[in-house]
């Protein structure tokens, strides 16, 4: 029976080997039973039965922190030993760890939480996932079923409270419901719209032994959703009409895979791209159609262009008020294409001219070979106009302990293969600005939710599914410490990752607000106390320089990101740089604002 | 989906949706909640087992303003609610009678 042993369990994660893992596995079962001949019912318990169909669903890492309604799982996942366990510190390090896995490969990854403080320390990292559109699967222990409703220890209500942060949530209340559960759970995560599921396990039912006759096969995507042909031709019209067409590519693009569609269109019918936070690397930073990032910190030739476009197709994006700015300001001269696996985005904030519900990349697909070759000329000199005259103009760009020149410099060191993540905050807005990204899935921030504490946990989830890649974390002084403790999982882990830290002892980018919205009464967004990272790092097991205080700080950075292994790189910058350019809220995009010496006259539209 | 809309009556203003789902007990949660958090209001709720009791009906009075298309859509994207149909002015007549 030994043989099971050595079979590669991803080979399980294929639908047509179902019926291979019903044979010889019995010895594996944590379960104290009698063996039986392979062809009889298998028996055990819910907790290894989950771990069974964990492995059959091919994943190799789960993040968590056990406890006491979890301790089942946790006592079958030892006695498996084939997935690897990723201890964090903090249950939402484990979430973001799952995060940075599936969004650097498009997978679900599994994430688990005991009950009570388990559960609720996890849900913002849900709550993530579900504004990101991130496929996560989330298992929670929960108290006995006997116990559930009488204020148990430990006990929260995780079901209720998990349902506006999830796409969809269970309670297990049997042990053979979790046959259905586990796989559902992981096609709910990667079909359509992916986003997060939590599956709540109550103790009992991990401990309750169940018979399988036979295993369900993996839970995987339903098929795609293809587009009504009618509107792709309707599509393909009003594209080769249009004399003023700008694409506005969201994560929709990067998480269907349309990236090189969406390119493809675009160079055959000369239309500019512009991306939003969540679809940077759609369309690489350095192609000529390239416009950048929309909306708030965009350049200004991109939302002058957006200004001007006849026609706006919009492609897995849902205008964001952050991408629009006042949306009813925003392209008013265009027409609008809409495309959205998900329907209820169609319509939502801005009526389409034509709305199409499909998977993008497959619309895009259909599309591509019905919209006319065209070089529209005018259109792309205006473009390039906009672009001379209104272009982003970063300061100190060579200057490896300035703002911009410590994004850019580590850019050309890491090179193109890296993957990026951030923190939330100024550094995020100039890496989004100033990086020049090469590629889809390079590029995880946190847009939605817009969670500090999101980089390095990210990071880590990055470097344990890309170990071949440097993962780079961008990061500020208030956002890394709302995650500081998983400096120590990722020494442990022996992560790849280098925490770039732009250090100016503040909530630098709400000090910001506070300045120019709030009259310059900056209050609760600077730290009196000035934390010595690199010795934090160092405590942490961490190696970490400290560029302020070096003479050679490009040397430094360039040893730093060029030695294997995990790595602080503490930049201390001035809290009076402000990120620009910048749309006030609730301002239309076209009234951006830049800060002193960059007085530059208003839009000539 | 587009609704047909009749005269107005007793129940102005107001259209009944019928809403097919699975039946467990987390379900009434995710369709209150759904409406709760998405600021769509409801007048009146009507829950019903079907058959076995392995699908309930969940009737709700709602209004029939702009915003009912995007309320529709985001109730049929529910896991559990397998239809969304809006019924006009007889079954709003027929809640507000109730």
């Amino acid at each position: 029976m030994s043989r099971s042993r050595s079979r590669d369990h991803a080979a399980e994660a294929r639908p047509s080997a179902g019926k291979a893992a019903m044979h010889g596995s019995k010895t594996q079962c944590p379960a104290p039973e009698k063996q039986q001949p392979a062809a009889r019912p298998e028996r055990m318990t819910g907790a290894a039965a989950v771990v069974r169909m964990l492995e059959r669903q091919g994943v190799r890492h789960v993040a968590g922190i056990p406890g006491g309604a979890s301790l089942p799982l946790y006592d079958a996942l030892a006695a498996r030993g084939s997935i690897r366990h990723i201890l964090t510190r903090h249950e939402q390090a484990a979430g973001f760890i799952a995060q940075g896995m599936a969004r650097a490969t498009g997978v679900p990854a599994v994430c688990l939480a005991t009950s009570g403080p388990g559960a609720t320390n996890i849900l913002t990292a849900l709550a993530d996932a579900k504004l990101d559109s991130v496929p996560v699967v989330c298992i929670t222990g929960q108290v006995p079923t006997t116990l559930i409703g009488t204020d148990a220890f430990q006990e929260v209500d995780t079901y209720g409270m998990s349902i506006p942060v999830t796409k969809h949530n269970f309670l297990v209340r049997t042990a053979q419901e979790l046959l259905t559960v586990i796989p559902e759970a992981f096609r709910i995560a990667a079909s359509g719209r992916p986003g997060p599921v939590l599956v709540d396990i109550p103790r009992d039912v991990q401990l309750a032994t169940l018979e399988i006759d036979s295993w369900p096969g993996p839970g995987l995507p339903d098929a795609l959703l293809m587009p009504d042909m009618e509107d792709v031709v309707g599509a393909a019209a009003m594209i080769d009409e249009a004399e003023r067409p700008l694409m506005y590519l969201g994560g929709g693009v990067i998480s269907s895979g349309a990236a090189p569609a969406a390119r493809r269109i675009a160079e055959k019918a000369g239309i500019p791209v512009a991306m939003t936070l969540m679809g940077l690397g759609a369309v690489p930073s350095e192609h000529p159609l390239s416009l950048g990032m929309l909306g708030m910190h965009a350049a200004r030739c991109t939302n002058m262009a957006m200004e001007e476009c006849d026609l706006l197709i919009v492609a897995g994006a849902r205008f964001d008020d952050r991408a629009t700015g006042r949306v009813d300001s925003f392209c008013p001269r265009a027409r609008v294409i809409h495309i959205d696996i998900d329907a209820s985005e169609l319509d939502k904030i801005r009526s389409a001219h034509l709305g199409i519900q499909g998977d993008v990349r497959a619309t895009l697909e259909a599309l591509e070979p019905l919209v006319a070759p065209c070089a529209r000329e005018n259109w792309l000199h205006r473009v390039e106009e906009l672009r001379n005259g209104w272009g982003l103009d970063l300061p100190r760009t060579d200057d490896p302990v300035s703002p911009y020149g410590m994004i850019l410099r580590t850019a050309e060191i890491v090179g193109p293969e890296a993957v990026v993540t951030t923190d939330v905050g100024q550094h995020q807005m100039r890496t989004a600005q100033a990086y020049p990204f090469s590629r889809p899935r390079q590029w995880l921030t946190s847009g939605g939710l817009g969670t500090m504490g999101f980089g390095l946990p990210a990071a880590i989830g990055a470097a344990l599914a890309c170990p071949e890649r440097t993962v780079v974390c961008f990061t500020g002084d208030g956002s890394l410490q709302m995650n500081i403790q998983e400096l120590a999982t990722a020494v442990e882990q022996r992560c790849n990752i280098k925490i770039i830290l732009a250090n100016n002892n503040a909530l630098g980018l709400v000090q910001q607000l506070q300045n120019l919205f709030f009259e310059r009464r900056v209050f609760a967004t600077d730290y009196s106390v000035q934390v010595d990272f690199v010795r934090i790092a160092e405590g942490f097991g961490m190696p970490a320089v400290d560029l302020g205080a070096s003479r050679d700080p490009l040397g430094m950075l360039e040893a730093a990101l060029t030695t294997a292994g995990p790595c602080l790189v503490n930049i201390p910058v001035a809290v009076s740089e402000s990120v620009f350019p910048m749309v006030p809220p609730g301002a239309a995009n076209t009234e951006m604002i830049e800060g002193d010496g960059h007085d530059r006259t208003e839009a000539a539209a | 989906m587009t609704v047909q809309k009749q005269q107005p009556d007793s129940a102005a203003g107001l259209i009944a949706l019928r809403l097919t789902v699975r039946n467990h007990p987390g379900v009434m949660s995710h369709v209150c909640g759904l409406f709760a958090r998405r600021a769509f209001n409801v007048e009146g709720i009507l829950c019903t087992p079907v058959d076995d009791g392995s699908i309930s009906r969940i009737w709700l009075l709602v209004h029939d303003d702009a915003r009912l298309e995007q309320m529709i859509r985001q109730a049929a994207k529910l896991q559990d609610v397998s239809e969304v149909r809006p019924f006009p002015s007889d079954a709003a007549a027929m809640f507000c009678t109730m």
